[in-house]
């Protein structure tokens, strides 16, 4: 059957799949044919992500990539792939005048040092091949648009979509796509760890979306999946919106 | 670390702009106070963190009506 999507006999290597939007993405991505490698640092909740993909030969690699051999690690165990997909990140809501060195750094660690760190060596060690595709799962916040009590978060957002850029352009010579996905609110773990948003508050953004609902993760993976996919062969360098039409 | 009510209500006060000082006692129903808003729930949460070393959620928020509320809460934190 025609199908300009499907990722039949992409090796997909997909960081942060233990929860939210990695997890979403890997489900579908099985769906389509990939053969994935999920990492994540909860070895129950990547487990149970194993466990639901479709198809077989998928493997799973516990991994704290803030942690330095481990992420060493990681990249000298795995094959080369012809996508990857970045889903790492914590949200932290602080106003400015408490955004002290520790909280910037605690989110830049994760948010930007990471993803980087992690497209950097895999590239270096030719585990990313030719004609492959990168994909960042980035934000609205600091690319698009900005919210008070968001500016680190923000800011670690917006220097990921500046080196999103960098490498589209720079590993294009490789013929290595880099895209990044900015989803609006997603209903996932992330937007309810700790305080960062009440229930009430969440409720409250509602109005601000055109299309009348918050996003699900499956919204998000399926564009991830375009960018995975030789659909989007002719793409690099992009930031796919999918926000319900928030930002227009 | 002792915790005087003084102080703490001179931190409180310390993250508002407009509200004159004098609205600002043990006793004063801070979410009634015109310029309380949801960032300023979040000011004083970060403002309890780096005085006090104490991470209180929006609960904490929620369940204090007086500054005197919060300060118990936070006191018995420490």
């Amino acid at each position: 059957m025609y199908n300009p999507f499907s990722l039949k006999n992409k090796n997909i290597f997909i960081a942060g799949a233990s929860s939210g939007i990695g997890k979403e993405t890997a489900i579908e991505c099985a769906k389509l044919g990939a053969k994935l490698v999920i990492s994540g640092r909860n070895k129950d909740r990547l487990r149970n992500t194993l466990d639901i993909l479709e198809g077989c030969n998928h493997k799973m690699v516990i991994a704290d990539l803030l942690n330095k051999e481990e992420l060493l690690s990681l990249v000298d165990e795995v094959e080369p792939f012809d996508g990857l997909v970045i889903s790492v990140g914590i949200r932290l809501v602080s106003p400015f005048i408490f955004d002290n060195r520790k909280k910037l750094d605690k989110v830049f660690n994760s948010n930007f040092f990471v993803p980087i760190e992690l497209i950097r060596l895999l590239v270096k060690y030719k585990k990313i091949k030719k004609n492959s595709s990168i994909v960042l799962v980035s934000s609205v916040g600091g690319v698009f648009v900005t919210t008070s009590g968001s500016s680190i978060y923000d800011a670690s957002k917006a220097a990921l979509n500046s080196m999103m850029k960098s490498c589209a352009k720079e590993l294009s010579v490789k013929k290595i796509r880099v895209n990044s996905v900015n989803p609006g609110l997603v209903d996932t773990p992330l937007i309810h760890i700790g305080d960062t948003m009440k229930e009430e508050q969440i409720k409250s953004t509602l109005k601000d979306y055109p299309l009348g609902r918050h996003g699900k993760p499956i919204d998000i993976a399926h564009g991830i999946i375009y960018l995975l996919s030789d659909a989007s062969s002719w793409v690099t360098g992009i930031t796919l919106r999918i926000d319900g039409g928030l930002v227009i | 670390m002792k915790m005087e009510i003084k102080k703490f209500v001179k931190e409180f006060a310390d993250q508002f702009d407009e509200t004159d000082i004098s609205e600002f006692s043990n006793n004063t129903i801070f979410k009634k106070l015109d310029e309380w808003s949801s960032l300023m729930a979040l000011s004083i949460i970060c403002m309890i963190d780096e005085e006090y070393d104490v991470i209180v959620n929006g609960d904490a928020i929620i369940n204090s009506d007086t500054i005197q509320d919060l300060f118990n809460l936070v006191k018995t934190k420490i």
